[in-house]
């Protein structure tokens, strides 16, 4: 593993020594400019290249409670165009988390690129929480860019909590997100973003709720800075007696712009779904209330975007 | 510890809100301001905190002239001011609140201490955002903790029984007593409650943006509760001297 990796593991994936020392005692695949920098399996959670196709397929056995596999990706240079396709096998009842960073850095002209296809098939009752982090670094004039898709199916009683975080340095992501809801079974995902610069980010989530007692809850926080530009596009769909709640909040600063559209779309007459979205600067009373206790307006601005980031 | 001096303010759009109002507040007093309702006491409460800039007159605070100071200043020189309408943040939690406040991180105790200070059970609420999850009296009673936590040598509480059930207002009126008794600093609350002007030390009524009246609590609070019982609205009390 070079030293571009060990840096970019420490943003990502709560790095820690122990990977290199080799005394980690998770299931782990680390992915560096395309290749495989390292694997461990465990007795319950097996990872194994796919035959057809770059990528990996994770087997989680039914029943697995309390471990955590990470995979993170790092491409390190520019002129990088890696495509990986990793899918998760999660067994019924299992109980894992799943932290998927992914770490871009290009010091040179060109551009580097990571496009992580990732399937999730939870079985019936699985519970899985996946961190997934983006983070670009280096200097270059070469784009920094990751498109993450990720393409989730969950049978009766599942639950997926997805976590996703984005905070500055990738110049271009769009973000897919699709999914498949079952009986009684939840996808929740929380993202945040933040962009600067000429940064462009894309968000794409259109889920179906085919279960019946489904439910959805998706909330996005984002803060559009310098001149980048975000958009937000949603489509959550009942086509069952379900609830779907979406909720996207941006803050806009300097010459940031954001292009929010949300969709709803009802197919049962017991599908219950709710939208809410704002998008505007930093609110005067907010700034005005944390100056009255002592701060400056940068150091209120500062404090509320992460707040609202954390 | 305070001295007003011919302040007055007007809205944008011209309407003198404040003429000309004169008082001094002593250390370590409670001091209440009442009035009628568009009578100049947000506005007068804003000025003090640095929220509106005067079009004319000055504030002297511990004998430095304030007037030119901005919020954040002011705020260091050590005047808090409890919002009438809380602010709500997503993102920022009750524990974040009262640590900005505090300037530093704060043991659970005081945390206990202060969410007690106005009826709330910590346990319950110092991890909770401080959003639109929260109760019109709940935030109401944090946004009070927040300038608790400032022990601050002027606090200014604009309508603190706003929206807050009457248990709560009772542990209110006890805690704003318990500060005066310790001489922690000076109390200015904006209130309209007799049990809060029955504990005041001065009573300034403000009305039409002039003070009408200033004195002693157990001076002025007979008269203003002898002239609620008159059939003439208060308002036009000032012209008609």
């Amino acid at each position: 593993m070079n030293s571009v990796t060990a840096e970019l593991l420490k943003l990502v994936a709560d790095y820690k020594d122990e990977f290199d020392k080799g005394n980690f005692a998770g299931a782990y695949n680390i992915r560096e400019d395309g290749q495989c920098a390292g694997r461990q399996s465990t007795k319950n959670i097996t990872i194994t290249s796919k035959t057809d196709l770059p990528g990996l397929e994770i087997h989680i056995r039914p029943g697995t409670k309390g471990e955590t596999v990470y995979i993170p990706a790092c491409v390190t240079h520019s002129n990088i165009d890696d495509l990986v396709y990793n899918d998760f096998f999660v067994g019924e009842g299992a109980d894992v988390v799943i932290v998927a960073g992914c770490g871009v850095h290009s010091d040179g002209e060109e551009q580097a690129r990571h496009n992580g296809i990732h399937r999730f098939f939870l079985e019936k009752g699985a519970h899985v929480v996946y961190r997934e982090k983006h983070v670009g670094t280096g200097s270059g004039k070469g784009q920094r860019r990751i498109d993450p898709v990720t393409d989730v199916h969950l049978a009766e009683d599942a639950v997926l909590e997805m976590d996703t975080v984005q905070l500055g340095g990738v110049d271009r992501t769009t973000r897919k997100t699709t999914g498949v809801v079952g009986a009684r079974a939840k996808l929740l995902v929380r993202e945040r973003l933040l962009t600067d610069g000429e940064e462009w980010a894309r968000t794409d989530f259109d889920v179906t709720m085919e279960g019946e007692d489904s439910g959805v809850d998706l909330i996005s926080r984002s803060v559009a800075r310098g001149h980048s530009h975000q958009e937000f596009n949603s489509n959550i769909r009942g086509n069952a007696r379900c609830t779907g709640h979406s909720e996207c909040d941006a803050i806009l600063s300097e010459q940031g712009t954001v292009v929010a559209q949300p969709a709803l779309e009802a197919n049962h007459i017991d599908a219950s779904l709710i939208h809410e979205a704002a998008i505007g600067k930093i609110a005067g009373e907010q700034l005005l209330k944390l100056r009255t206790l002592g701060l400056t307006e940068e150091e209120a601005e500062a404090r509320i975007v992460e707040g609202f980031l954390k | 510890m305070l001295k007003i001096e011919h302040l007055a303010w007007s809205t944008p759009t011209g309407e003198e809100v404040v003429k000309d109002i004169d008082f001094e507040l002593g250390d370590g007093k409670l001091v209440v301001v009442t009035g009628p309702n568009g009578g100049g006491k947000t506005s007068l409460a804003k000025l003090i905190a640095g929220i509106e800039t005067p079009t004319a007159g000055r504030i002297v605070f511990d004998g430095q002239d304030i007037s030119g100071l901005d919020v954040t200043q002011r705020a260091k020189a050590g005047i808090a001011y409890a919002f009438q309408q809380p602010v709500r943040f997503k993102g920022l939690t009750v524990r974040d609140l009262l640590e900005l406040a505090a300037g530093g991180s704060l043991p659970e105790e005081q945390l206990c201490a202060l969410l007690g200070q106005v009826g709330l059970c910590a346990n319950e609420y110092i991890d909770r955002q401080m959003d639109t999850s929260l109760s019109g009296g709940e935030s109401k009673r944090i946004e009070i903790a927040t300038v608790l936590a400032r022990k601050a040598r002027l606090s200014i509480f604009d309508e603190p029984e706003a929206g807050i059930d009457l248990w709560s207002f009772s542990r209110l009126v006890e805690t704003f007593q318990s500060l005066r008794a310790r001489h922690t600093g000076t109390l200015l609350i904006i209130s309209h409650q007799e049990r809060i002007l029955s504990i005041a030390d001065e009573i300034i009524v403000i009305a039409g943006g002039k003070v009408r009246m200033a004195g002693p609590g157990n001076e002025i609070l007979p008269e203003l509760l002898a002239g609620e019982r008159a059939a003439r609205c208060p308002l036009g009390k000032e012209e008609r001297k």
